[in-house]
C-alpha cells in the first residue's frame, strides 16, 4: 500500500502531498523535511528507493521535480517507480507538455488526476485512456457549468444597462 | 444592482480559461515560489491565513470566490500551515448542488481532515445523499471521499449504498465502490465480513479496471486466509494467461507490455495461494513460464513483472525449471548497471538462497561490491541479505561487518535493526565465547541505549546458563571472560546506561567467581560506576546490588568483608538517597554486612542466579496471621470474583473491548459507573527489588523463598519482582494475572546444538577471522580481496566451492587470483598470514567514477546541494524583477530566439547547463519544430516517452502568456519551472 505521495521541487518546496494513511500535521512536516535531505542529497546514478522507519519510499526526478512514494516493506519497488511515471504522464497527456509550473498553479487538478489513478493507497487504474476520459468528463462538466454562467452574466448585464 | 454586477463580473471570470485564479492567488504562488528562506516563506503564510480568516467570514462572498478561499486553504495546508479554521467551510462546500464546487469541497475535506476528525459526521449525511445521485460523477466524487473519510463508526451508514453501486452501470464507479469496500475491510474486517463474496463476483466484471481494482480487497483476504481461496487457483491462473497473451484491451499496455499492474497483481495473489501447496502451483507453472519468457528485459515494467514473478517463483512449490529462469532473471539484475535492478537482485537473491542456498556462490562477488557500494540503500539491503545467509561459518565476518557499519551510520531507526540482528546472530552462530563477549561489547557500546532492553537481559541469562546445560566448564570460562572484558571497559567514558547495567549485574555474580580478581577490586571498580554515573537510578541500582552480592558471597566462604572507603561513603550517600528503591538497597547491604555466613548463605547462595524459586502461590506462612486477625473479629477475605458489584468486572471488560468491533452508535442506557478496578501491579524498575525478600525472610525464616536476586536472569523481564510478587498478586489482585513462564529450556537446548556444532566450526574458520576488509589498491589485489571476502562469506572453507568460485566468477581473467587461490586453498594458515599482510583497515574510497557520469537516460547532470543553495540565495535571484522585464521583452521573439539556441530544444540537460535566459525550452520543445528536433535531440531522441506530447502546442503558448501576464516569470532561480517533466 502507498502511505503518501510527495511533490518536491529540488529545492526541497513541497508542491503536492496526499497522504493515505493518518500522520498529524506535525509528523507531515517531519516527513517532507526528514525526506527531502535524504532525497535531494542523493546522487543521480544511485537506486530509486530509500529505507526510511521500516518503509520504502521510492522516488523519481523528473525535471526539477521529485515524485516520491512511500510504500510498505513487501512492496514491488520497480512497480512503484512505474506507477510514478504512469501519472507523469496523464499529467504530461493532460497538461500537455507538463511542466512544474503547471503543477503549482494547478495543485488541485493534479489532485484530481492523483484521486482517478490511486485510491485509498492503491493503484485503482492503469489505463491512461480511461483516466484521461474520466478527468475529461468532469472538466466538461465544468465547462458547462462556466457557460450556463457566462449566459447568466449576460443576463444580468442586460438586466442592469 | 451593484452588487449583481460583481456577480456578473466574476461568473464571466469563469469562461476566460487558463488558470482561472485570480490575480491575488497567482500572487501568493509566485511569491512564495521567490521566497528564499524558508522563514520568509512562513511569514507569507502567516500573512495568508490572516488574509483567509478575515475573508472568509465575511458576508455573501460567492461561491467561486469561496472556491478559491478553499483551494487557497488547500496550499496552505501543503505547506504544512495549519488551516484547520477553514475546515468547516470545505465541509459546507461538500453540500453544495454544483458538482464543481462539491469537488472541490470534497477534495480539500479529503486533504484536511483524517478519519477520526470530528467534522466527519457532517459530512457523512451529504454523501449519503450523493451515492444516491443520479450523475455518475457525483457519486464518483462522493466515493473518493468515502474511501478516505469514512471510519469504523460510520461505516454502517454509507455501508449499504455503496454495496449497491457495485452493480452500478457505470466502470468508474463500480471500481470505486469495490475499493471502498477494500478500505472498509482494511479499517474494520467484521462490518464487511458478510460481503465478501462480492469480491469474488467482481472478478467476473467485463471491464478490466473493475477486475483489476478487485484484486486489491482479494490479495488482503487471500492473504489472512490462503485456504478459503483454492478453488479461485485457476480462475487466477486463467486471467493471468489472458492478460499476458493480450487479450486486454490496448488501452491497458503500459510500454508495450500487456496491462502489467495486473499482472503484478495477480503474481503477487498466486505467491499466496501456492505458498506450500503442490497441487495449486502446478497450475501455475506454464503460466510462469510464459511470462518469463515474455516480459521485456530492456523496460522498467518488464523487470519490475519479472520481480514479482521471482518472488512468485520463489514462494510457491519449487519447480526447478522455473527456479532456473528465476536464477537467470536474478543474475542478469545483480550484472546489471543499474543501481536499481542490482538492488532488486540482491532482494531476489535473498528469496532465492532460502530455496537453494547455492544460488549464492554464483554471485558471490556482485554482492561484495554490493557491499562496499557507496549507496547506502544498496548496503543495507546487502546486508540483509547476509543476515539470510549466515551460516556459522561465516557468522564473524558479517557480524564484524555490520557493527562496521553500525557505527558508521547516524540513523537511530536503522541502527536500532542492525544491532539486534547482530545480536541475534552472535546468539545464534557464535564459535567462541570470547567472540560472543566482544561482538556484544561492542555492539553496546556503540548502539548503546538504542538496544533493546531485552537483548541486554538475554545477555545476562545467556552469561548466567552458558551456552550448553552440561558443559560447566565452557560456562565458567565463557563468564570468566565476561568478567575479564568487562573490568577492563567499565572505566571508560559515556558507555550506555543499559551495558552498564549488563555489567554491574556479572559482575556482581561472577565477579569473584574463578578468583581472578580480589572483592575489593571489583567492589571498587563498582563504586566507580555509581560515583561516574550519579543521575542514573538504575545503574547505581544495580551497582549496589551488585556490591552486596559480592560481600555475601564473601561472607559465605568465611571471608571477612571490609568495606572500602569510597564504597562506605556511597552507601551513606545512597542511605539518604531520594529514590526510596536506593535506601532499600543501601539499608539491605548493610543489614547483610551485619548477618553470619549462615544466614547470607540461605538469602543470598552464590551462583544460584539460575535456579528457581519455590512460590507458595497461596502464602501459607500468612495463614497464622490470618487466623490471628479473624479471632480478633476481622471480615474474612472475600475473592475477588465473588464480591459483590464487581462480578462482571472481566465480563464488562471484555465486552467492553468488543464495543469498538461492532461499530455504530450504541443507543441503550450507560452501564452503571464500575468501582474502580484494582489496576494490575506493574513492576516498576525502580522499586521492584529483591530487598522486599529479605524482609519477608526474615519474619519466616522457615520458608525456602531464596534471595531475589537469583531468578532475575530466568526472566525477561527487568526484575525479579514480578515474580516475587506473583503469589501476593494471585491473592489479592485481579485474576487474570499469571506468571510468564520462564522459557528457558526452550532456547537452551537450542543453544545446546550451537555449542556442539559451533565447537566443530569454530576451528575451521578461526583463520578467516582477521579478514582485512576495505582494501581498495591496484585493481588485481582488490580482486583477490573481495574473493577472499566471498570466500568468507560464501563458505569457502571447502575446496570444491573454491573451484567453483573461480569457474563462475565474472572477473576470472585474472591469473593471478587463481594463484592466490591456490595457495589459499590447501593451508588456510598461509592465506590468513596474506591476510594479515594486507590488511589496511581504511574505509572504501567513495567511487567517484559512479558519481560523475550522467546516464544517457537522466537528462540532470549530478546535484551538488551547494549549487542549489547558491540558486536560493545568490544575487542572481535579487534581480528577478528586473529579469522577468526583460523576459517579458524576448518573449516576443521567441522564433529568433529558438533559432539562436537551438541547443535548447534537445531538453533538460543542455537547459540547466545553459545560462539561465533561456527561458522557454518547453515552450518550444512544444512547438512542431520536430525536423529541428530530430537534428539536435540525437540524445534527448531516445528518452522521448513514447506518448503523445502536448495536444496542442498553441495551448503551452498561450499557458506561458499567461504566466507572463499575471507576473509568473521563471526567474534565475527557477529555470526548471518550465522545463518539460517527461522531457
Amino acid at each position: 500500500m502507498i502511505h503518501f505521495v510527495l511533490l518536491i521541487s529540488r529545492q526541497g518546496k513541497v508542491r503536492l502531498t496526499k497522504w493515505y494513511s493518518p500522520y498529524s500535521q506535525k509528523e507531515r512536516a517531519k516527513v517532507i523535511r526528514e525526506l527531502s535531505g535524504v532525497i535531494l542529497s542523493r546522487g543521480p546514478k544511485l537506486c530509486n528507493f530509500v529505507e526510511w522507519r521500516g518503509f520504502k519510499v521510492v522516488y523519481k526526478r523528473y525535471a526539477s521535480l521529485y515524485f516520491c512514494m512511500c510504500i510498505d516493506q513487501g512492496d514491488n519497488e520497480l512497480e512503484i517507480l512505474q506507477i510514478i511515471h504512469h501519472f507523469v504522464e496523464i499529467l504530461d497527456r493532460y497538461f500537455g507538455s507538463v511542466c512544474e509550473l503547471d503543477l503549482i498553479f494547478n495543485f488541485h487538478k493534479a489532485y484530481f488526476i492523483l484521486d482517478e489513478i490511486l485510491i485509498a493507497g492503491e493503484l485503482q487504474e492503469s489505463s491512461k485512456r480511461i483516466v484521461a476520459r474520466l478527468i475529461d468528463a468532469q472538466d466538461s462538466l465544468v465547462e458547462i457549468a462556466k457557460e450556463q454562467a457566462s449566459s447568466l452574466s449576460n443576463m444580468i448585464a442586460q438586466v442592469t444597462k | 444592482m451593484e452588487q449583481l454586477k460583481t456577480i456578473g463580473r466574476e461568473l464571466a471570470m469563469g469562461s476566460q480559461g487558463g488558470w482561472g485564479q485570480s490575480k491575488e492567488f497567482l500572487d501568493l504562488v509566485k511569491s512564495i515560489g521567490e521566497a528564499r528562506s524558508k522563514a520568509e516563506e512562513d511569514r507569507i503564510v502567516m500573512n495568508e491565513i490572516e488574509t483567509l480568516k478575515r475573508r472568509i467570514t465575511e458576508p455573501d462572498i460567492t461561491k467561486r470566490k469561496m472556491k478559491e478561499y478553499i483551494i487557497r486553504l488547500v496550499y496552505v495546508e501543503m505547506l504544512g500551515h495549519d488551516a484547520s479554521f477553514g475546515y468547516i467551510h470545505a465541509v459546507k462546500m461538500t453540500h453544495d448542488d454544483s458538482l464543481l464546487l462539491k469537488r472541490t469541497g470534497y477534495l480539500a475535506v479529503t486533504l484536511f481532515l483524517n478519519e477520526d476528525h470530528d467534522l466527519i459526521i457532517l459530512i457523512v449525511n451529504t454523501i449519503q445523499k450523493d451515492l444516491k445521485s443520479d450523475n455518475y460523477l457525483v457519486v464518483s466524487a462522493a466515493l473518493t471521499a468515502v474511501c478516505k473519510l469514512i471510519n469504523e463508526e460510520t461505516i454502517p451508514a454509507v455501508l449499504p449504498q455503496v454495496v449497491e453501486l457495485l452493480g452500478h452501470p457505470k466502470e468508474a464507479v463500480r471500481k470505486k465502490a469495490i475499493m471502498a469496500l477494500h478500505r472498509f475491510y482494511q479499517r474494520a474486517p467484521s462490518s464487511v465480513a458478510h460481503l465478501l463474496s462480492n469480491f469474488r463476483k467482481r472478478l467476473c466484471d467485463n471491464d478490466p479496471g473493475v477486475m483489476g481494482a478487485t484484486l486489491c480487497p482479494l490479495f488482503d483476504l487471500i492473504a489472512a486466509d490462503a485456504d478459503s481461496y483454492k478453488d479461485l487457483v485457476i480462475s487466477f491462473v486463467n486471467i493471468l494467461k489472458q492478460v499476458a497473451e493480450c487479450r486486454l484491451p490496448k488501452s491497458y499496455d503500459y510500454h508495450q507490455m500487456p496491462a502489467p499492474f495486473i499482472q503484478i497483481r495477480l503474481l503477487k495473489i498466486l505467491a499466496l495461494l501456492g505458498n506450500g501447496d503442490k497441487q495449486a502451483s502446478e497450475h501455475m507453472f506454464t503460466v510462469l513460464g510464459d511470462i518469463f519468457k515474455r516480459c521485456d528485459p530492456s523496460s522498467n515494467i518488464g523487470n519490475a513483472v519479472l520481480y514479482e514473478c521471482i518472488c512468485c517463483v520463489s514462494s510457491i512449490h519449487s519447480s526447478p525449471k522455473l527456479l532456473e529462469s528465476a536464477a537467470e532473471v536474478t543474475s542478469r539484475f545483480l550484472k546489471s548497471d543499474s543501481h536499481n535492478l542490482k538492488y532488486m537482485g540482491i532482494d531476489a537473491l535473498g528469496r532465492l538462497i532460502k530455496i537453494n542456498p547455492e544460488t549464492a556462490e554464483e554471485h558471490q562477488l556482485a554482492v561484495i561490491d554490493c557491499l562496499e557500494d557507496p549507496d547506502d540503500t544498496l548496503k543495507r539491503k546487502t546486508f540483509e541479505l547476509l543476515y539470510k545467509m549466515t551460516k556459522p561459518s561465516n557468522v564473524e565476518v558479517i557480524v564484524d561487518r555490520m557493527i562496521d557499519y553500525m557505527i558508521s551510520i547516524n540513523d537511530n531507526h536503522y541502527k536500532t535493526e542492525i544491532a539486534s540482528r547482530c545480536v541475534e546472530l552472535a546468539e545464534q552462530f557464535a564459535p567462541s565465547n570470547q567472540w560472543f563477549i566482544q561482538t556484544m561489547n561492542k555492539v553496546f557500546e556503540h548502539a548503546g541505549d538504542l538496544v533493546n532492553v531485552k537483548v541486554a537481559h538475554n545477555l545476562m541469562r545467556l552469561i548466567a546458563e552458558g551456552f550448553g546445560e552440561d558443559d560447566e566448564a565452557a560456562d565458567s570460562q565463557l563468564r570468566s571472560s565476561a568478567v575479564e572484558s568487562y573490568l577492563r571497559i567499565i572505566g571508560e567514558p559515556k558507555l550506555p546506561s543499559l551495558f552498564l547495567q549488563v555489567i554491574c549485574w556479572v559482575l556482581g555474580e561472577y565477579g569473584t567467581a574463578d578468583g581472578k580478581f580480589s572483592a575489593s577490586y571489583v567492589t571498587g571498580k563498582l563504586c566507580d560506576v555509581a560515583e561516574a554515573h550519579p543521575s542514573d537510578d538504575i545503574v547505581k541500582a544495580y551497582a549496589v546490588t551488585a556490591i552486596m552480592k559480592i560481600s555475601a558471597f564473601e561472607i559465605e566462604v568465611g571471608r571477612k568483608v571490609e568495606l572500602l572507603p569510597e564504597c562506605q561513603s556511597l552507601i551513606d550517600e545512597l542511605s539518604a538517597s531520594h529514590s526510596t528503591d536506593l535506601q532499600q538497597r543501601a539499608y539491605e547491604l548493610q543489614t547483610v554486612l551485619s548477618l553470619d555466613a549462615r544466614a547470607v548463605a540461605s538469602i543470598m547462595p552464590s551462583d544460584a542466579s539460575c535456579e528457581d524459586i519455590e512460590v507458595h502461590k497461596s502464602l501459607p506462612f500468612l495463614d497464622g496471621y490470618v487466623q490471628e486477625a479473624l479471632v480478633k473479629g476481622a471480615q474474612p477475605y472475600i475473592p475477588q470474583n465473588e464480591q459483590s458489584g464487581m462480578a462482571n468486572i472481566s465480563n464488562f471488560r471484555s465486552q467492553a473491548h468488543h464495543v469498538p468491533s461492532t461499530h455504530g452508535l450504541r443507543f441503550e442506557a450507560y452501564e452503571l459507573p464500575q468501582p474502580p478496578v484494582a489496576s494490575r501491579i506493574q513492576p516498576v524498575p525502580l522499586t521492584a527489588s529483591k530487598e522486599l525478600v529479605p524482609v519477608s525472610e526474615t519474619t519466616y525464616p522457615q520458608e525456602n523463598v531464596r534471595a531475589a536476586s537469583v531468578p532475575s536472569v530466568s526472566e525477561t523481564g527487568p526484575f525479579e519482582l514480578k515474580l516475587q510478587l506473583d503469589g501476593v498478586q494471585k491473592k489479592w489482585g485481579r485474576p487474570t494475572y499469571s506468571p510468564t513462564a520462564p522459557s528457558t529450556s526452550n532456547s537452551s537446548s537450542q543453544k545446546a546444538v550451537n555449542g556442539v556444532s559451533q565447537l566443530v566450526q569454530g576451528t575451521v574458520v578461526s583463520q578467516t577471522r582477521n579478514m582485512p576488509y576495505d582494501s581498495r589498491k591496484p585493481q588485481v589485489e582488490v580482486s583477490s580481496e573481495k574473493q577472499k571476502l566471498a570466500a568468507s562469506l560464501f563458505g569457502g572453507s571447502s575446496s570444491k566451492r573454491e573451484k567453483r568460485l573461480t569457474s563462475t566468477s565474472h572477473r576470472t581473467s585474472r591469473v593471478q587470483t587463481h594463484a592466490v587461490e591456490k595457495s589459499q586453498m590447501p593451508t588456510a594458515t598461509v592465506a590468513s598470514t596474506e591476510h594479515a599482510a594486507e590488511k589496511a583497515p581504511q574505509p572504501p574510497p567513495l567511487d567517484l567514477l559512479d558519481l560523475g557520469e550522467p546516464t544517457p537516460g537522466d537528462t540532470i547532470p549530478p546535484l551538488d546541494p551547494f549549487k542549489q543553495l547558491e540558486g536560493l540565495l545568490g544575487p542572481s535571484d535579487v534581480s528577478s524583477v528586473a529579469s522577468s522585464a526583460v523576459s517579458v521583452s524576448k518573449s516576443s521573439d521567441i522564433i529568433s530566439q529558438y533559432a539562436e539556441n537551438p541547443m535548447s530544444a534537445v531538453g533538460g540537460t543542455v537547459a540547466n547547463m545553459a545560462p539561465a535566459s533561456f527561458d522557454y525550452i518547453n515552450l518550444l520543445s512544444g512547438l512542431p519544430n520536430l525536423a529541428n528536433r530530430d537534428i539536435h535531440g540525437g540524445s534527448a531522441a531516445t528518452h522521448v516517452a513514447p506518448v503523445k506530447k502536448g495536444p496542442n502546442p498553441q495551448d503551452s503558448l498561450e499557458r506561458d502568456a499567461l504566466a507572463r501576464q499575471v507576473g509568473v516569470t521563471p526567474s534565475s532561480t527557477s529555470p526548471n519551472l518550465f522545463s518539460d517533466l517527461l522531457g
